[in-house]
């Protein structure tokens, strides 16, 4: 266990680094209009994260991450459980859900900032919308292929509808639930970003396209590299949750 | 044997199911069948006659396409009675709870104490030899194990009827033997009714008071052998000379049923 975690830091180490020298010769290649350095960019970037302009930007975005999180889990894992359990309904609804799994939510922008003006609540219900599909998408095979031995024994043991949800179908389901979260994650922190960059005053997700406006190369980095280390650092931990539960199976 | 005084009783019970091809496939039935208070009954049959099916109608898992089913004289329909334990053929343990956890799960229901059910909990593990594997994972486990998991958890809400599909059909013969002991051994000290099915004759010679044999499907009772044990046995009893006798008398009747099982897969 220990020997394997070991492996684990020092293959992450050795993959950092790989990363680090692929940056520095792209830098090399590409030069000072397009790019910047390692270094240089971890230099701004710790300035960047002390000053105090960029809090609000930050804060706006976690709250708004953490809000549209929070709504697919629970929109989408009430899906799932419903559409998962009613083979009629999910006859019905699971092609639908398929449907719009593969638009591309960005066409429907423009709607929900109708409805919802600029800001905060636009942010969120579009980061909402890109993690409830999958979330639900993902519960739904996890519900319907626990095993029906299972449920039978929870039948014999007397369980309510309630407790069943809860004591057998939830456990049953949960390594593959999670597996559904973990993809979730990601499309609801994308899905945030991207409201941010197209029609808000605050976020990072604003900071990166006034950089970007404004060709500050250096800011850009710096945005970047903060949003795909945060990024990288939670999906490497919900894999290893998700690996370790997948393990009892 | 009169209805009233039996703790099981079924009358005329059939069972049909959807066939895939749009029509009907007449799985079980009709049955009578009474089981007295305190018996042990084992019930053989060619593989696919509609032995588990039967069971899962006495446990109240699906009701009966005709016929009456009572247990301790209420009519069972679909619901699932108190006082009644099953386990499956098939695996059944769950993979995300604890050996200890999954024989606690048994007692979810009963109102108990957390300490009394502690120490239930612990002598069922260790009548069933888990003791060493209490806070193990199914996964960690063998097949056999596993099974003796799931009897673990039945046993320990000690329920007045008992359901066995095939329960020992994981295990090597020695062990078999061995927890056909146990079983013994329990069902004396509870005095609870005992329903087992089992492919192994010799099994069912060995353990039950009485033995039905079932045609090949749609499963009918077409025999019946009273063994006539004293309660007081073990499996040293496949030593008596009447015991031969029996299983012969089994293999007779079962013999022309399970050719013909035989010849319809082909
Ligand atoms: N839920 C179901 N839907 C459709 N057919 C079923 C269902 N359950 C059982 N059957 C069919 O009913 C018949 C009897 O099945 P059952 O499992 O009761 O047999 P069995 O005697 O327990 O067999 P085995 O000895 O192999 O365990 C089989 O032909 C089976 O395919
Ligand atoms: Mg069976």
């Amino acid at each position: 266990m220990s020997a394997n975690a070991l492996k684990g830091v020092r293959n992450a180490a050795m993959l950092i680094a790989g990363l680090l020298v692929a940056w520095q010769a792209l830098y090399w290649f590409v030069g000072d209009a397009a790019l910047r350095p390692p270094l240089a960019t971890f230099r701004y970037t710790l300035n960047l994260v002390t000053s105090e302009a960029f809090w609000p930007h930050l804060s706006e975005t976690m709250r708004a991450f953490a809000v549209a999180l929070a709504i697919a889990v629970s929109v989408g894992l009430a899906t799932g459980f419903w559409l998962g359990s009613h083979k009629l309904s999910s006859q019905v609804f699971e092609p639908m859900l398929v449907a719009v799994y593969s638009i591309p939510k960005i066409t429907l922008y423009p709607i929900l900032l109708l409805a919802f003006g600029l800001g905060m609540p636009a942010k969120i219900a579009f980061g909402a919308i890109h993690g409830i599909v999958p979330v639900a998408l993902f519960t739904i095979n996890a519900v319907r292929n626990v095993r029906p031995i299972l449920i039978k024994t929870g039948r014999v043991h007397g369980l309510s509808a309630t407790e069943m949800v809860r004591a057998v179908l939830f456990p049953a389901a949960l390594p593959e639930i999670f597996t559904g979260f973990r993809v979730g994650f990601s499309l609801t922190l994308i899905g945030t970003l991207l409201g941010e960059m197209f029609a808000a005053q605050r976020g990072l997700g604003y900071l990166l396209m006034t950089a970007i406006g404004l060709h500050n190369v250096d800011l850009i980095m710096a945005v970047t590299l903060l949003l795909i280390t945060f990024a990288a650092a939670v999906s490497s931990v919900l894999l290893a949750i998700d690996r370790r539960l997948h393990r009892r199976i | 044997m009169s209805q009233a005084s039996a703790h099981v009783s079924l009358r005329g019970v059939t069972k049909t199911f959807p066939s895939a091809a749009g029509g009907e496939l007449h799985a079980l039935g009709p049955v009578d069948l009474d089981l007295r208070r305190g018996e042990f009954l084992a019930v053989v049959g060619p593989s696919g006659c509609g032995k588990s099916t039967l069971l899962e109608l006495i446990a109240g898992l699906s009701p009966p396409t005709a016929g009456t089913i009572e247990f301790e004289g209420r009519r069972i329909a679909g619901d699932i009675p108190d006082g009644i334990g099953v386990v499956f053929q098939e695996d059944a343990c769950f993979p995300w709870l604890s050996v200890e956890a999954n024989v606690a799960f048994g007692l979810r229901k009963s109102a108990i104490e957390p300490a009394a059910k502690t120490k239930r909990v612990r002598e069922v593990i260790e009548l069933m030899g888990l003791t060493d594997f209490a806070k193990s994972y199914p996964a960690q486990l063998s097949g056999g194990m596993r099974q003796r998991v799931c009897i673990a958890r039945t046993l320990v809400k000690e329920p007045r009827l008992i359901l066995l599909d095939e329960p020992f059909g994981a295990l090597d013969q020695q062990t078999r033997l061995l927890m056909g002991d146990e079983v013994l051994k329990l069902w004396r000290q509870t005095g609870a009714t005992v329903f087992l099915i089992t492919h192994a004759l010799d099994e069912a010679a060995m353990l039950a008071d009485r033995i039905a044999v079932m045609s090949a499907r749609p499963g009918r009772l077409i025999d019946a052998v009273e063994t006539n044990w004293p309660r007081e046995r073990d499996s040293r009893i496949v030593e008596r000379p009447e015991f031969g006798v029996i299983t012969a008398r089994l293999w007779k009747s079962l013999r022309e049923e399970s050719l013909k099982t035989i010849g319809r897969a082909k």
